[in-house]
């Protein structure tokens, strides 16, 4: 069958027709599409027949080990992520390195480089290569539908977790890809051969780490004989170009035949050693290396073909050092001049994004401002969402934005170093996803800080994902530790500033830990529950 | 066959529903397609595009090249200005004439205007206008502009019309014919101006 699928949406499809018992995630640009599809294929099945967990989780290192318990268990399961989630659930991610698995394990991981909606673009191949697994990164939507159930074969056979290394331009590009008929059944239940793998005593672990070790020579062979790394000798084989993942389609949209390169595309890691070895046998002098990311084989190629060989790429200034790659910088990479175009228009100006009118995230930054204004030197700890956007025009009403998680435990090391007042604004998916041990760590410190949860009662800025702590967010705070008294609730609407305004006054005056809670339903969701509504009222 | 197309506007303004559509023709002509979408954070009242490839032959680069699109399609006029570094020196823009304002910065209309025209070929329209005229909703704006990009496509009229008559199928009769009524009207606007 063909369908015209997203990258992520072939992944998710590659993973239900490959058996899939579990998807475990928390959204994140450019990843979140793979579980909502999985969602909705199995809210389809309404009769239960396509018996899938995919609930989301409260964060990526929840995920990863949900998914580790499901592999444990003998069944498939896959944990998606946004890059910068690799680090949350590192954790847990290196671990089950150490353990492997039993039921087929993929970690996905989607990268943004040039930072479309991220605040780094790390790469996370890195993370594969740091936890010694294999990696795939697939060039088009059909290779990633294909790789997802190889990549839980090959998770199976050789006892290990696999990494699969997608990145914008893969995630959110649509293609026509054709998918199996029909889905391969589920794994069933299974106990581990060896229990002691997953008890990670350092006795065990020991064991387990010189496994993996040992193993490293099957994964190198994998990745030479699977058919999916590949190379072509050139004409001219002096001249050769290594791509790895979507790098190689930029290659063949400029390439023209009679350049005669050897050509190595790879799309599986760790390096095939024995076609690069190959590739320098038949006389190559200088290597392009064409990569999506940071420039990781360009660094470890260097170490693996002899000195004299010319390398070229990000590190030398051939392709740009930082960005996601184009056509048009790997065009003049291989030696090409640009296409005749049209300059940029100069009359154009930015029209950066921002809060939707109407958004209760608005009403509360307009309250949090007025009140800051009332003190010599507020200092307001923002974080990660749609309200993030209150550091752009027209608020200009925070300070600080890092990390999930980060404005509460920065307001407190502000808090602890003689800032007053020192507020924390974080929405309520990024409290219950990383604030919440945050919030624990100023209750035991009675940390003079207000920490302003503005509860849109979703994951908003990626469309609107259940959000893991709705209708417990007070329990939440007083079951943490913070008095009664000082968890409170307010509307954020304009009739309601006066109120507003006085609550954030009672609080940055308390000397100690409080929570004000700003809830109004997100306007995009409360947009499609009333449609939905209207649409049951008929 | 091969055609490059820029599609460009504000986040929220529908232009991924025309990418639908062409995406829909497209497949039933057995062409090849790829499409990059812009997802997240740009999506709220940001500048929003999106890189859609159409070929008889396999596509390799998900995104279009400086210097390669056939077509810019914009839903604002300064939006479809954006992008001209992307547009062919002899390719079209099809571009609603009005304005999105939600930046205090918004440079002078006219010269907007005039910049577009300064290419020559061009099709500027006021899609709002055109829907009502045609009796179709506001929201069917962005397919007045479809329509009028269809001679410009390379995919037949007739079956551009069949594209728009599936996507909606499933809201009813009323939304498929106010749908196809605002695509004649974008279509005749251009055929007249051209």
């Amino acid at each position: 069958m063909k369908h015209l699928l997203l990258g992520d949406e072939a992944i998710a499809q590659g993973a239900i027709d490959a058996g899939l018992s579990g998807v475990y995630a928390y959204p994140g640009t450019p990843s979140t599409e793979i579980t909502e599809y999985i969602q909705l294929a199995v809210s389809r099945h309404a009769d239960g027949s396509l018996p899938i967990h995919c609930r989301w989780a409260a964060n990526e290192k929840t995920a990863m080990e949900a998914a580790l318990g499901m592999s444990y268990m003998g069944k498939r399961a896959l944990v998606c992520m946004k890059h910068v989630g690799m680090n949350v659930c590192a954790d847990a991610f290196m671990n089950a390195a150490i353990t492997g698995v039993n039921g087929g394990l993929i970690v996905l991981a989607a990268d943004d480089p040039s930072m479309h909606s991220s605040q780094n673009e790390q790469d996370s191949r890195f993370y594969a290569k740091f936890a010694m697994i294999p990696c795939l990164e697939p060039s088009n939507q059909q290779e990633a539908y294909d790789m997802v159930r190889y990549g839980f074969e090959l998770s199976e056979r050789l006892k290990t977790p696999v990494l699969m290394r997608v990145t914008t331009r893969m995630a959110h590009s649509r293609a026509v890809v054709e998918t199996m008929s029909e889905p391969m059944p589920q794994n069933a239940m299974s106990m581990p051969e060896n229990v002691n793998h997953f008890i990670l005593l350092p006795a065990f672990a020991k064991r387990n780490y010189a496994e993996l070790v040992a193993a490293q020579p099957a994964f190198v062979k994998e990745s030479e004989t699977a058919g999916h790394n590949t190379y072509t000798r050139g004409a001219h084989p002096e001249r050769a170009i290594l791509t790895t993942g979507i790098g190689y389609n930029y290659l063949m949209e400029n390439y023209q035949e009679e350049m005669g390169c050897s050509i190595l595309r790879i799309t599986q890691y760790p390096l095939p050693v024995a076609l690069i070895d190959q590739m320098v046998k038949d006389g190559a002098r200088e290597i392009l290396v064409v990569e999506e990311g940071q420039p990781v084989v360009e660094e470890l190629i260097r170490g693996m073909v002899p000195s004299d060989i010319q390398i070229k790429g990000r590190l030398t200034g051939d392709l740009p050092r930082m960005g996601e790659l184009s056509p048009d910088c790997v065009r003049v990479a291989i030696g090409l001049k640009p296409l005749p175009k049209h300059d940029s228009e100069k009359l154009v100006v930015g029209r950066p994004p921002a809060l939707c009118q109407g958004c209760g995230h608005r009403d509360m930054y307009a309250a949090l401002n007025e009140v800051a204004r009332e003190y010599p030197s507020p200092r307001i700890f923002g974080d990660i969402g749609c309200y993030t956007l209150g550091a752009l025009s027209p608020f200009h009403a925070i300070h600080a934005c890092v990390e999930m998680g980060a404005s509460v435990t920065m307001a407190k090391g502000a808090a602890d170093a003689g800032q007053h007042p020192a507020i924390a604004v974080i929405g309520d998916s990024t409290f219950t996803h990383s604030g919440m041990t945050g919030l624990l760590d100023c209750v035991n410190a009675n940390a003079n800080v207000v920490v302003l949860i503005s509860d849109n009662l979703t994951t908003g800025m990626t469309g609107g994902q259940d959000s893991a702590g709705t209708g417990r967010l007070e329990q939440i705070c007083t079951g943490l530790g913070v008095a009664a008294e000082h968890v409170r609730v307010v509307v954020p609407l304009p009739k309601n500033m006066e109120e507003i305004k006085n609550v954030l006054r009672e609080e940055i005056d308390y000397p100690g830990t409080s929570v004000v809670i700003a809830r109004r339903e997100c306007i995009q969701t409360l947009k499609r529950h009333l449609k939905a509504a209207k649409k049951a009222a008929k | 066959m091969k055609k490059d197309i820029i599609l460009a506007g504000v986040g929220g303004q529908g232009i991924l529903s025309i990418a639908t559509v062409i995406g829909e023709a497209a497949l039933q002509e057995g062409l090849y397609l790829k499409q990059a979408e812009v997802h997240g954070m740009s999506q709220r009242g940001g500048d929003v595009q999106s890189n859609l490839r159409l070929s008889s032959e396999p596509i390799m680069s998900d995104l279009i090249p400086m210097g390669g699109a056939d077509l810019i399609i914009s839903l604002e006029p300064m939006e479809a200005l954006r992008y001209v570094q992307y547009l062919k020196p002899d390719g079209w823009i099809v571009t609603s004439c009005v304005p999105f304002l939600n930046i205090p910065n918004y440079p002078e209309l006219e010269e907007v205007l005039a910049r577009v025209k300064e290419h020559k070929n061009h099709v500027l329209l006021d899609v709002e206008a055109l829907a009502k005229e045609a009796g179709a909703p506001a929201q069917a704006a962005n397919m007045v502009l479809l329509g009028a990009a269809i001679p410009m496509l390379g995919i037949d009229h007739d079956k551009m019309l069949a594209g728009v008559a599936r996507i909606f199928a499933r809201k009813g009769e009323q939304v498929v014919n106010s749908n196809l009524a605002a695509v004649e009207a974008g279509y005749n606007y251009a055929i007249s101006v051209r």
